[in-house]
């Protein structure tokens, strides 16, 4: 952990990373609401996952639960504090979301295999679609990182 | 399988009790506030939340539509296993018992809660693998099917899971009621994050493989019910933590436990 110095007043590392933990959480609760319970595309269980494949996934959903709450009582605890710097936390929340979306594209639907992302259709489309969602959220995450390491150096 | 059957004094019997405990604690809360002490309405308010999510679940009439059905088996587990005993266990319904009771009543009462059994059992790890360990042994063996045989492991089941929820809520949240543990936010979030993996990895291997079987049940019956079990049980499991989280925010910033790292006031 970073040891600041107690002039030191705001906590920009801190502020970055619990809105890493919003963003993962958010991206995570799209993902399931929207293309799990309102499109259908995904599937609850796929039964080409490998064994190894269904047990990560009870560790990676707990993560992801987890991840929203501990970030939003993480930010509202720098708030109280005093130490919350926003520029430093929008750049967070889009890492987050942006890395969460290639994690999923990459390593949930790829390597363990969870789910596709849509059945019946080829799903090489959707894949590079999905995970040049993910390259913009990212994208957008470095902006705002760029502009909060221009606005503290000012 | 079970028939429908007009309801017996002994179908009443759960819900009785839940009537006579509910009134033994607004009785008690009656006297605390006629003696001149306080006792805070929001705790009666929480009392009586969890009293009414058991009464809705204990309903003989429910409790009889559960039995046939297993997805109204698992509705009544997730009210009886995950929200009432939250609601309960913010009543701090031993402080009020050991403020109640008369002494010698009240240090008989301060024994057992010292006691190595309780302990034990109040431990977030013993308490975790009592509750979603239970619920393995239940749905992935052929108990569930013999409890539909049988009324009385029917019944005592259902207690397992008040009493393993309730002693997982007091384990991880650690208040109001004094816990015995002296045990870290981290730790009590890890043991948390833990019940959630496990749990959710039950809902999908009961989906997956068509747990608990021998049942009657459809396969499509089945996965309903472990996709319910598999939500539901988050929406639990996040209030627990969100709980948890906000009792931490409500402390004042220098007494508060470091989130990030173990120094006190570390941020």
């Amino acid at each position: 952990m970073m040891n600041a110095p107690t002039s030191l007043r705001t906590d920009p590392k801190r502020s970055l990373w619990a809105a890493v933990l919003v963003g993962i959480g958010v991206m995570a609760a799209i993902d399931e609401i929207v293309f799990h319970q309102l499109l259908q595309w995904h599937h609850f269980f796929d039964f080409g996952t490998p064994a190894f494949g269904v047990l990560s996934d009870g560790l990676l959903h707990a993560a992801e639960l987890l991840a929203v709450v501990v970030g939003v009582f993480m930010l509202l605890d720098l708030s109280q504090r005093k130490r919350l710097v926003i520029p430093w936390a929008k750049a967070g929340f889009f890492l987050g979301m942006g890395g969460f979306q290639l994690f999923d594209g990459l390593i949930n639907h790829k390597v363990l295999r969870l789910h596709q992302i849509r059945y019946g259709v080829d799903p090489l489309m959707y894949d590079l679609v999905w995970n040049a969602f993910a390259i913009v959220f990212l994208l957008i995450g470095v902006w705002f990182w760029r502009r909060a390491r221009a606005h503290a150096a000012r | 399988m079970h028939v429908a059957h007009h309801a017996t004094p002994l179908d009443w019997l759960p819900f009785l009790l839940v009537v006579l405990v509910t009134s033994q604690y607004l009785a008690a809360v009656w006297l605390q506030r006629t003696s001149g002490a306080s006792w805070s309405l929001w705790r009666c308010g929480f009392f009586l939340t969890g009293s009414a999510l058991l009464a809705i679940a204990f309903w003989p009439s429910l409790m009889a539509w559960a039995h046939g059905s297993l997805v109204g088996h698992m509705t009544l587990h997730l009210l009886i296993g995950m929200f009432a005993p939250l609601f309960w266990v913010l009543a701090a319904p031993m402080t009020l018992l050991l403020r109640t009771l008369p002494q010698a009543g009240g240090r008989a009462v301060a024994a057992l809660l010292q006691s190595r059994f309780v302990r034990t059992v109040s431990h977030p790890v013993t308490a975790l693998v009592l509750n979603v360990g239970g619920m393995y042994v239940l749905y992935l063996t052929p108990l569930y099917a013999a409890s539909l045989e049988n009324p009385l492991l029917h019944y005592a089941i259902h207690l397992h899971f008040l009493l393993a929820g309730y002693l997982f809520c007091w384990a991880i949240l650690a208040e109001p009621d004094a816990s015995p543990h002296r045990l870290s936010l981290h730790f009590r979030l890890g043991v948390l994050f833990t019940a959630i993996a496990t749990h959710s990895l039950l809902g999908k291997l009961m989906y997956g493989y068509g747990w608990p079987r021998n049942t009657g049940h459809s396969l499509e019956e089945v996965q309903a019910a472990a996709q319910l079990m598999y939500y539901g049980g988050d929406l639990a499991e996040v209030l627990l933590a969100v709980v948890l989280l906000t009792l931490w925010l409500r402390r004042p910033v220098k007494r508060r436990e470091g989130l990030w790292s173990k120094k006190p006031n570390a941020a």
